[in-house]
């Protein structure tokens, strides 16, 4: 038996500072459980739903009908699988763009600070404007008659009867787009830490200038790399809003405009349902892995 | 071979950061545009846009709206997130694992599944879509964000200011107020500007929990069919010059204190 060293007041004290803290999480895990706990679980209940004979639409009765997978799968695994590569792409154009974007602000421009401000604002400035007015611009910068697909015609890089938008490429750009800022500003935070005298002393230790950025920056900025990967990835494969401006045919389908019309146009409850569930534990796996695989421990 | 780096990273920044400003640009360059309702093609300058801008039915009702739930949730998701992050880094309890997966659980989930489950639950309990509902999905996702980043400035904290305000007699009232939320502010500053933007901007989640309820962001992609309105441009174009000054003047007077304190 261990000897109590506090004193009554010491340990009436802790107790009472341990329920300041239980006053203070209370409420936020409240509203978690009622709004995001829940609701997956009346999701997956939905899911499992089935049509009375002669119902009208839109109307389900609770079951347990596991062939409503079976069902939504056998009809849209090819826009579950493009979603994934889709915000695959995506996510690999934007690290590859991304990462001198932030190398750039982080480390080039260190030393001059106005330069660096300025553009660290312009790198956050896609957050102030619309997205959907964004991605309707690319529409409208893409489109048939504007300035971009004419001279791509001009020059015979575009058959003269092709399109830029209403493509899988008009759709992965927006998606690339969009998701940009999210994959540069994590990484720009990790760089901003990197001590540049390590880069000088492994060139003093005649490491090339290639060996260096494998062998120092980029182990270095991986945190930042794993999470905006993450960052960009996820919404990536969720969104329908790229598919549905830029895209918007079958050969861009995403699995989030499935989902949207399943509900919405289709009353098509359970279905829909099944897919989003669908959607979030695959999504959820392919995390699992990729945490296991490259995770560090200060992500989390 | 050697100076490829040299100029690669400037290039291919510098392009990058052209690619991410061309549509701000058409955007704002096209609320100048005499292009009547559509606004697809260039037809020539106008102010008018800029004088007028609730000219297009439902552009001003629909960012009012949007403006009132960005505020709404704001501060009910700052609230609530800013005392689970105290809580989690300050205290201790019990189901702390269980807490955790369910901050980063809604951060892993795409929009759709989040819209999706809490359209479920909201039809499961016969609610009616509308304003409540789509503040209760906003305080949703904005409180993850909100509890991430103030969590990384709590747990920055130096436990010792505490202590030492405790040794001078503060109360733990007075020391929380005068030492801890002094310091924690910009932390809780930086998440709340970063909910309102996202519950501003936000379309998915909105577009399955509103019902008819329209939103701005709402309010453009249902027109996109169409053509939107120039006086959408000019509200986003708006909206951005005013984040712009904000970010700007908060800078400055970051700037300014920093120089005091390193004068004093």
């Amino acid at each position: 038996m261990s000897v109590e060293l506090r004193s009554k007041d010491e340990i009436r004290a802790e107790k009472r500072k341990n329920r300041t803290g239980i006053y203070l999480i209370s409420p936020g895990l409240l509203v978690l459980t009622l709004f995001f706990a829940l609701p997956v679980v009346v999701l997956l209940a939905m899911s499992l739903y089935v049509k009375p004979p002669g119902a009208e639409i839109g109307e389900f009765v609770p079951g347990f009908e596991l062939s409503n997978y079976a069902t939504v799968l056998s009809a849209y695994w090819p826009e579950l699988l493009r979603s994934f590569w889709f915000a695959l792409i995506a996510t690999v154009l934007a690290l590859l763009i991304g990462f001198p974007m932030a190398y750039l602000v982080a480390v080039r421009l260190r030393e001059r600070t106005l330069l660096q401000g300025i553009l660290l604002v312009l790198l956050i400035a896609p957050f102030f404007s619309s997205f959907i007015l964004r991605t309707q611009a690319w529409k409208q910068i893409l489109a048939d008659e504007g300035f971009i697909a004419q001279s791509l015609k001009f020059i015979a890089i575009l058959p003269p009867d092709g399109h830029l938008t209403a493509t899988p490429f008009a759709v992965v750009a927006g998606l690339t787009y969009n998701f940009l800022p999210f994959m540069v500003l994590p990484i720009y935070a990790n760089l901003g830490r990197l001590d540049t005298r390590l880069l000088e002393a492994s060139a003093d230790l005649y490491a090339s200038p290639i060996t260096s950025f494998t062998k120092v920056t980029l182990p270095m900025s991986a945190p930042g790399i794993f999470a905006g990967t993450l960052l960009t990835f996820i919404p990536a494969a969720g969104d329908y809003v790229n598919s549905a401006l830029l895209g918007n045919n079958r050969d861009t389908t995403m699995i989030g405009q499935v989902i949207d019309s399943r509900f919405f146009r289709v009353i098509d409850y359970p279905g829909a349902s099944a897919l989003s569930f669908i959607l979030m534990i695959s999504i959820l796996i392919l995390v699992t892995i990729y945490i296991r695989r490259f995770g560090t421990k200060e992500l989390m | 071979m050697k100076n490829i780096g040299r100029w690669l990273i400037p290039v291919i920044g510098g392009a990058a950061f052209i690619y991410l400003l061309v549509p701000i640009a058409y955007i704002f360059v096209f609320s100048f545009n005499d292009g009547g309702r559509a606004n697809l093609q260039w037809q020539g300058f106008t102010l008018d846009n800029w004088l007028n801008p609730c000219g297009a039915p439902a552009v001003c009702e629909s960012l009012v709206h949007s403006l009132q739930i960005g505020v709404v949730a704001t501060v009910i998701a700052t609230a609530l997130g800013t005392g689970i992050a105290i809580g989690l880094v300050r205290y201790k309890f019990r189901f702390r694992k269980l807490t955790d997966v369910l901050i980063i659980l809604p951060l892993a989930t795409p929009e759709v599944v989040l819209g999706a489950s809490l359209l479920a639950q909201f039809l499961n309990l016969g609610w009616e879509l509308g304003y409540t509902t789509i503040v209760i999905a906003h305080v949703v996702f904005c409180m993850s964000f909100v509890i991430v980043t103030v969590r990384a400035r709590v747990s920055s904290l130096d436990s010792r200011l505490e202590e030492a305000a405790a040794d001078l007699y503060a109360s733990p009232r007075a020391a929380f107020w005068k030492i801890t939320f002094p310091l924690l502010l910009p932390g809780i500053v930086a998440a709340a500007l970063l909910s309102f933007a996202m519950s501003f901007d936000d379309f998915i989640i909105t577009n399955f929990n509103s019902g008819s309820f329209q939103t701005f962001p709402k309010f453009i992609y249902v027109s996109a069919t169409r053509g939107i309105p120039p006086q959408a441009n000019v509200i986003g174009s708006a909206m951005f010059i005013v984040a712009l000054l904000v970010v700007i003047i908060g800078q400055v007077i970051s700037y300014r204190r920093k120089k005091q304190l390193e004068n004093a």
